[in-house]
């Protein structure tokens, strides 16, 4: 009887859920097939690597991501770029204010990446998981199983849902975008495809650098997630053995009380 | 204490002797781990080992995340994010802690479901209910603050807004707000005190269990059939009963192990599921968010609060005669919290002699509505406060009321209720057949 208690009370979990995604209002999000979907979806290194260009060239313009220390970039589960790169890159692309020297100097990897909010920008750094994408955080919790928090592809589908269309509202230009809520935004289009290239040679259309940089962003958001993966299998692996000793352990110890009777409860 | 009468723990070694007439410490260990539980307990009494498992998580992974985090409003948002990129294990510790409070919730609701149709909460164990009614609301406002100290915007406008409840009671309401806020609005003193609050009531929760412990360890456990274990002598006691140890331990292991499974897979594969992304996002006291949604364990009791407008008939019926003491909003901070106080008076409310569900034919109709109707109302504090949702939750606020107010009191009285078997000890044979070996006597 009370089986169904239990099924009533993940119903609720899902009912409630499902909930907030009426939330989104006629948002246009694409399911995006990333690399680290799902429970064994792992961050493709190049990928993030550059994704990292992507933001280097274009988006550090006006965001930042103050949260993110520049030495994580060659960590294991991330981009993983050696050492000595990391410092080059560093110093190469980011000014921080010391106020031991009172003064300014390059970046170093134990720095973070510069705060940046000259032009109103948000930071970026939780931006993959400070947005509800189709699928996530809130709906089915079957989908974010199988497809992620749906941030990343939120981030995607803004990146190529420019529609062209232009407004002023206010001295402010307003640019159409088919996945911002409400339709309009007020970052004019930051990536229009060939924006920039790549040293290995790899796809640059707008579809292809869009999805590498929501990729690199969900890495900044999460850059632990290829770690707490593993940390979620092996747990679930050994408890799963461990119920099935603790199971047999039960029906042993239970089978003198309860006979040979029926199995009913 | 008159508990069920079973053997007791006898010091046989000196030492043993020695220990024991100074403090007898290892007799009540002794005899809470083998204190007589009825044998035919279903898997819907597994929830207090899961409730006192997700206490200690709780308690273990709080302490270690108070190490590194900082209750500071500039800090609070970053110290979390270190806690989360430069801590060794930090992320896991945050998402253990962040998921153990909706374990936590889980576990309680269907504890408290079960008391609720088992009748546990019946004569003599009414202390039990009132303990654990204590412990759930202890547990609302850990969780509640909880949420806050991350200090992103739905931890900020979440406390505004139930903080707000509080400014609505009449003449006290500002004075108290401004206590619990210590000062006009939520700001670095409402973070502090939260973080020492929220330090403090896991403890208050910790010695309240042990109680809830000691209450039904006195009274016995309840059982599927609401009867009572016989306690005439040792010998019958026994026939009704096994030790805790190691039959229901295993079976709570077990049960254990199984929802540590899911649990653990949710923490892995997608540790923000129940949570708020824009709690990703710095609070900000210029912006507010477009729907202001509490955790999903509070849902239930949100939808109350929202359910009784100004257009209620009620509403306006005690509003006109408390002369606007009582206006919309302090009636719905009245209802939310009622609906939590009938529930704790259900011992009282409830006027039928038989105990369990399982022999009361209307009452489980009844009872079912009640379960499908707090998924709804938990649906429904979701909703944004428009219709038809408002409708809707003022109907399934009046069955919450209406259950605990006047089916619970007029069902003892009209309903027939079937026989019930005359010993656990039958009831268990009935379904299992007989013991292959009789228990030693």
């Amino acid at each position: 009887m009370f089986k169904k208690l239990s099924i009533a009370a993940i119903a609720a979990l899902a009912l409630s859920s499902g909930a907030f995604a009426a939330g989104g209002g006629d948002q246009h999000i694409e399911n995006i097939d990333f690399s680290f979907d799902g429970p064994f979806g792992k961050f493709d290194q190049n990928q993030l690597q550059r994704g990292l260009q992507v933001y280097t060239e274009v988006c550090s313009a006006c965001h930042g991501l103050k949260y993110v220390p520049l030495r994580t970039l060659s960590e294991e589960g991330g981009p993983h770029l050696p050492e000595d790169q990391v410092r080059a890159y560093a110093s190469e692309n980011f000014e921080v204010y010391d106020e031991a020297l009172e003064d300014t100097r390059p970046a170093t990897p134990v720095d973070h990446f510069p705060e940046n909010n000259g032009a109103g920008a948000p930071d970026l750094s939780m931006m993959a998981k400070a947005r509800a994408g189709f699928h996530g955080p809130y709906g089915l919790g079957i989908n974010q199983f199988l497809f992620g928090m749906g941030g990343p592809d939120y981030i995607a589908s803004l990146l190529t849902g420019y529609t062209g269309e232009e407004k002023e509202e206010a001295g402010v230009t307003l640019y159409e975008n088919t996945a911002f809520p409400g339709g309009w935004i007020s970052m004019a289009p930051p990536l229009y495809g060939e924006d920039v290239d790549f040293n290995d040679g790899h796809a640059n259309d707008l579809e292809h650098i869009s999805e590498d940089v929501s990729a690199f962003l969900m890495w900044t958001a999460e850059p632990k997630m290829m770690a707490r993966k593993q940390a979620g299998f092996v747990s679930v692996f050994f408890l799963t053995i461990l119920s099935v000793l603790l199971y047999l352990t039960n029906k042993k110890i239970w089978a003198p009380i309860k006979g040979k009777g029926r199995k009913e409860s | 204490m008159a508990g069920i009468p079973h053997d007791h723990y006898e010091p046989k070694t000196g030492g043993e002797k020695w220990v024991h007439s100074r403090l007898p410490i290892v007799g009540l260990l002794y005899d809470t781990i083998m204190l007589p539980t009825p044998k035919n307990l279903n898997w819907m009494w597994i929830w207090g080992i899961i409730l006192t498992f997700c206490l200690a998580l709780q308690i273990v992974t709080g302490i270690i995340l108070a190490m590194h985090y900082t209750p500071h409003v500039d800090l609070a948002f970053a110290s979390v994010e270190h806690i989360m990129r430069n801590v060794n294990g930090g992320h896991m510790l945050r998402y253990l802690h962040m998921n153990g409070a909706s374990l936590f919730f889980i576990a309680v609701y269907a504890h408290i479901f079960r008391g609720l149709y088992y009748g546990s909460y019946k004569a003599p164990r009414e202390i039990t209910w009132i303990i654990g009614m204590l412990i759930f609301v202890l547990m609302m406002g850990a969780g509640f603050m909880g949420y806050v100290l991350p200090w992103g915007q739905m931890s900020f406008w979440g406390a505004t807004v139930i903080t707000g409840l509080f400014g609505a009671i009449p003449f006290i309401g500002e004075p108290i707000q401004t206590l619990l806020l210590g000062g006009p609005a939520v700001d670095n003193a409402t973070l502090n005190r939260f973080f020492s609050l929220h330090y403090l009531l896991p403890f208050v929760i910790a010695g309240l269990v042990i109680v809830h412990i000691w209450a039904f360890h006195t009274t016995g456990n309840n059982n599927p059939t609401g009867v009572e274990v016989r306690r005439t002598s040792k010998a019958d006691a026994e026939k009704d009963t096994l030790p805790f140890w190691p039959y229901f331990v295993i079976k709570d292991l077990f049960a254990l192990a199984v929802i540590l499974a899911v649990f653990f897979a949710v923490v892995g594969f997608m540790p923000n599921y129940l949570g708020h992304p824009d709690n990703y996002i710095e609070a900000n006291a210029l912006v507010t968010p477009a729907h202001i949604v509490p955790e999903w364990y509070f849902l239930p009791f949100y939808a109350i609060l929202r359910a009784f407008t100004s257009e209620v008939w009620i509403v306006i019926f005690f509003e006109f005669i408390t002369g606007g003491i009582i206006d919309a909003k302090f009636f719905g901070v009245l209802a939310m919290f009622g609906a939590i106080i009938v529930m704790a008076l259900a011992p009282w409310l409830d006027t039928s002699s038989v105990r369990s569900g399982r022999y009361r034919p209307m009452f489980k109709w009844w009872f079912w509505i009640l379960v499908v109707d707090f998924i709804v109302l938990m649906w429904l504090g979701a909703m944004p406060a428009e219709e038809p949702y408002a409708t809707f939750s003022l109907i399934a606020s009046a069955y919450w009321f209406g259950y605990f107010l006047v089916i619970l009191p007029l069902l003892g009285v009209i309903e027939k209720p079937l026989p019930q078997p005359a010993t656990i000890e039958a009831d268990f044979a009935a379904h299992y057949g007989k013991p292959n070996s009789a228990p030693a006597e």
